[in-house]
């Protein structure tokens, strides 16, 4: 009787040491991927941020103001000024196509898109 | 227990019986038999005490030693970030970065490295310095090489290398150079708002990192915000608007330009919020590469010195509107008031005259409108010393104005030390008490937003409880008129922007010399401006430091012909920048009409 209690918890140790082993590797395995991750977010930070400067660079008043004088020809760009503004019924809103009436219905619509 | 040394007992009969026979006492027997015992127990009793308390103290030498060990390696080993916390916001330790009113970006952070040299690693010293003086050309090899070979194990190439540079760098190969991360700051509009932003640079160093503190402007007043690691990189909003402030910095750079003047300021500001939007000093200064201060220019010239700020000019006839208003609150006079403009004034030597001849009476609106000195000295006579003092003390342009900007401290009006009649009577033409335009826009914002006095900020401030208040609205409403007819009938008739009826004042003030004497020929000129009149919003103050337009038959200095046309075209730019639609006056109703006016 003793000595099968002594073979249980000598296997039960064992069983245990084993199952810590595992349960540590894991964690470092787990650990290893965490460090990576935040090292990736770490990157995509530090990219994100040199983006954000790029664009504000990009975007810069003078640079778009001398893009703008460059490209005068095409775009016809001229600082905002007073006269710019109007009544809306001023605005030339391009004619709209008169809707199909099947269109109307959303039932139809959603049918048909669905079978496209 | 069968196992335990068999004891001796107490009272054993063999000799308990002999003793009781001879009539003893046996409990002698017994106590020295406890004696006998104790005397064999005591010796491993002590033995056994004394290696518990040397178990004991071991324990204690190797607790502290492991605690001493730890302390002494924690303290000695680069700080490693936890591997099993989560990454958060909360990881974010860098300088927030700084954003306009509209949240586009005035000033962020880029990472970038800096090169040093370990001498000690050094595999050939001159081939790196000649190397280094290559990729750098304003590196001396032959120093380079004998600073290598010096007493010095470590030494900074550059703080910080672009990309190109880094590689360049790397290509040299000697194990000597070592890079080191950097964090350095980008203010990706150039020069724009440089003043605003003042600049930043290395605090204390390390080769794994540096401290990047601010050394000017919002920079150097926001710096613990900045650094703030709880804010966790929240960016530091401002109340500056990029692309008025763009605007407002290419008009007024071109009309420096036009009118050879030698510098420039803009302050816009909101007259009811105290919000600057935009705050120009020309020349100024590309904050990403701060320029030291020249030794050999005054500081007055320096592209640091921020003139809006710190630039403390006479300011000429703007300063007449404060003497009428006051006047005006004060029950003195009404806008109709006829006052007597014969002059010149004489008192003691000095003489105080007009530009031209008005004649003899001027209603005080005109006193205004034509920028008479006589009748704005006789107004200031009428209102006397204190009492114009109080008043312009309560405007705030007797001590430095409270900004959130390190420079605005250096901006202390100078007064004159005995405020005397003749004081009172200059001052209310803007000679004998300097301020800076900062000061000239709170005034005029308080003369604009229906008497209120306003703390101009920098940060955006939407809910504003009104300070104390210093005119009432109908004086408020009376100056405004007074003002808005300058531009319509009087000096500032170049001020006029069709949509936005601007009013103003003009001032034109001769700059004094080295001697305390006047120059005859250089001036500031300055147009302060609220807009639109009728709803007032905006107040703007442009200040031309020795404009000359030379466009005519001889040189003309005054504001109307310079620092008027500039704020003028400040204002059509900036306007429909800001929102505002165009107003249609009622007097130049035109084709088209408003949707809504605001």
């Amino acid at each position: 009787m003793r000595g099968f209690l002594y073979a249980l918890t000598v296997s039960l140790v064992m069983g245990l040491a084993y199952w810590a082993y595992q349960e540590n590797i894991k964690t470092q395995a787990v650990l290893s991927y965490v460090e990576a991750l935040q090292d990736d977010i770490g990157h995509a930070r530090a990219r994100l941020k040199i983006l954000r400067a790029e664009w504000a660079y990009q975007n810069r008043p003078e640079r778009l103001q001398d893009l703008a004088d460059l490209n005068y020809d095409g775009l016809k760009l001229l600082p905002l000024s007073a006269d710019h503004f109007g009544r809306v019924d001023q605005v030339g809103f391009p004619e709209l196509p008169l809707l199909d009436q099947e269109d109307l219905r959303p039932l139809d619509v959603a049918s048909r898109r669905i079978g496209q | 227990m069968s196992d335990m040394p068999l004891r001796a007992p107490l009272r054993p009969l063999s000799q308990i019986l002999p003793a009781r026979d001879r009539g003893e006492n046996p409990d002698i027997i017994e106590r020295k038999n406890i004696e006998l015992r104790h005397e064999t127990q005591r010796d491993p009793a002590r033995a056994r005490a004394q290696g518990r308390l040397l178990v004991l103290g071991i324990m204690f030498i190797c607790i502290f030693a492991v605690i001493t060990v730890r302390i002494g390696l924690l303290s000695a080993s680069e700080p490693i970030e936890p591997r099993s916390q989560k990454a958060g916001a909360s990881i974010i330790a860098q300088r927030a970065d700084i954003v306009d009113r509209r949240g586009r970006i005035l000033a962020t952070n880029m990472e970038t490295h800096s090169l040093y040299v370990e001498t000690a690693h050094l595999v050939d010293a001159q081939g790196t310095a000649r190397a280094l003086a290559q990729v750098f050309p304003d590196l001396d090899a032959d120093r380079l090489f004998k600073a290598f070979t010096g007493q010095r194990k470590f030494l900074w190439i550059k703080k910080k290398l672009s990309p190109e540079q880094m590689q360049a760098a790397h290509d040299i190969g000697d194990p000597g150079l070592r890079f080191g991360p950097r964090e350095m700051r980008l203010y990706p509009n150039g020069n724009l708002a440089a003043h605003v932003l003042g600049g930043a640079s290395f605090g204390r160093e390390g080769v794994h990192a540096a401290e990047v503190v601010g050394v000017a402007g919002v920079e150097k007043s926001f710096d613990e915000r900045l650094r703030d690691p709880a804010q966790s990189g929240a960016p530091l909003q401002l109340s500056i608007d990029l692309s008025v402030q763009a605007a407002v910095e290419q008009v007024l750079y071109g009309g420096m330009q036009l009118l050879n003047a030698k510098g420039a300021a803009a302050i816009l500001m909101d007259v009811h919020t105290g919000e600057v939007l935009s705050l120009a000093s020309l020349p100024n200064f590309d904050p990403n590469n701060r320029p030291s201060l020249p030794a050999k220019l005054k500081a007055a010239d320096s592209p640091l010195f921020n003139r809006a700020l710190q630039g403390v000019y006479e300011l000429g006839s703007t300063f007449k509107i404060f003497a009428v208003s006051q006047a005006l609150q004060m029950g003195m006079v009404t806008p109709e008031t006829i006052i007597d403009i014969r002059g010149p004034i004489r008192w003691g030597k000095f003489r105080i005259k007009d530009y031209h001849n008005y004649g003899a009476k001027l209603p005080v609106f005109e006193v205004i409108t034509k920028s008479s000195n006589i009748g704005a000295a006789r107004i200031a006579q009428m209102i006397g010393a204190e009492e114009q003092k109080r008043f312009l003390t309560s405007l705030g342009f007797l001590a430095p104005i409270p900004i959130e900007m390190p420079e605005a401290k250096g901006g202390r009006p100078l007064v004159p030390s005995k405020w005397t009649e003749l004081s009172t009577m200059t001052i209310s033409y803007g000679h004998g008490l300097s301020a800076t335009p900062l000061h000239l826009a709170v005034g005029y914002a308080a003369i604009a937003n229906g008497g209120y006095k306003v703390t101009p900020t920098l940060v955006p401030n939407p809910t504003v409880a009104k300070g104390e208040r210093v005119l009432s609205e109908t004086v408020s409403k009376q100056s405004v008129d007074m003002l808005r007819s300058v531009v319509t009938d009087g000096t500032a008739s170049f001020g006029e922007v069709a949509g936005y009826a601007v009013a103003g004042k003009t001032g034109t003030a001769d700059k004094p010399n080295p001697q305390g004497a006047y120059h005859e020929e250089k001036v500031i000129s300055t147009f302060a401006s609220i807009f639109p009149a009728n709803d007032p919003k905006y107040v703007l103050v442009v200040s031309l430091d020795e404009p000359e337009d030379r466009t005519g038959s001889e040189p003309r200095r005054t504001a109307g012909w310079t620092a008027v046309p500039v704020a003028a075209e400040i204002i059509g730019r900036i306007a429909p920048l800001l929102g505002m639609r165009p107003l249609i006056e009622k007097q130049t109703r035109a084709d088209i009409t408003l949707t809504s006016t605001n």
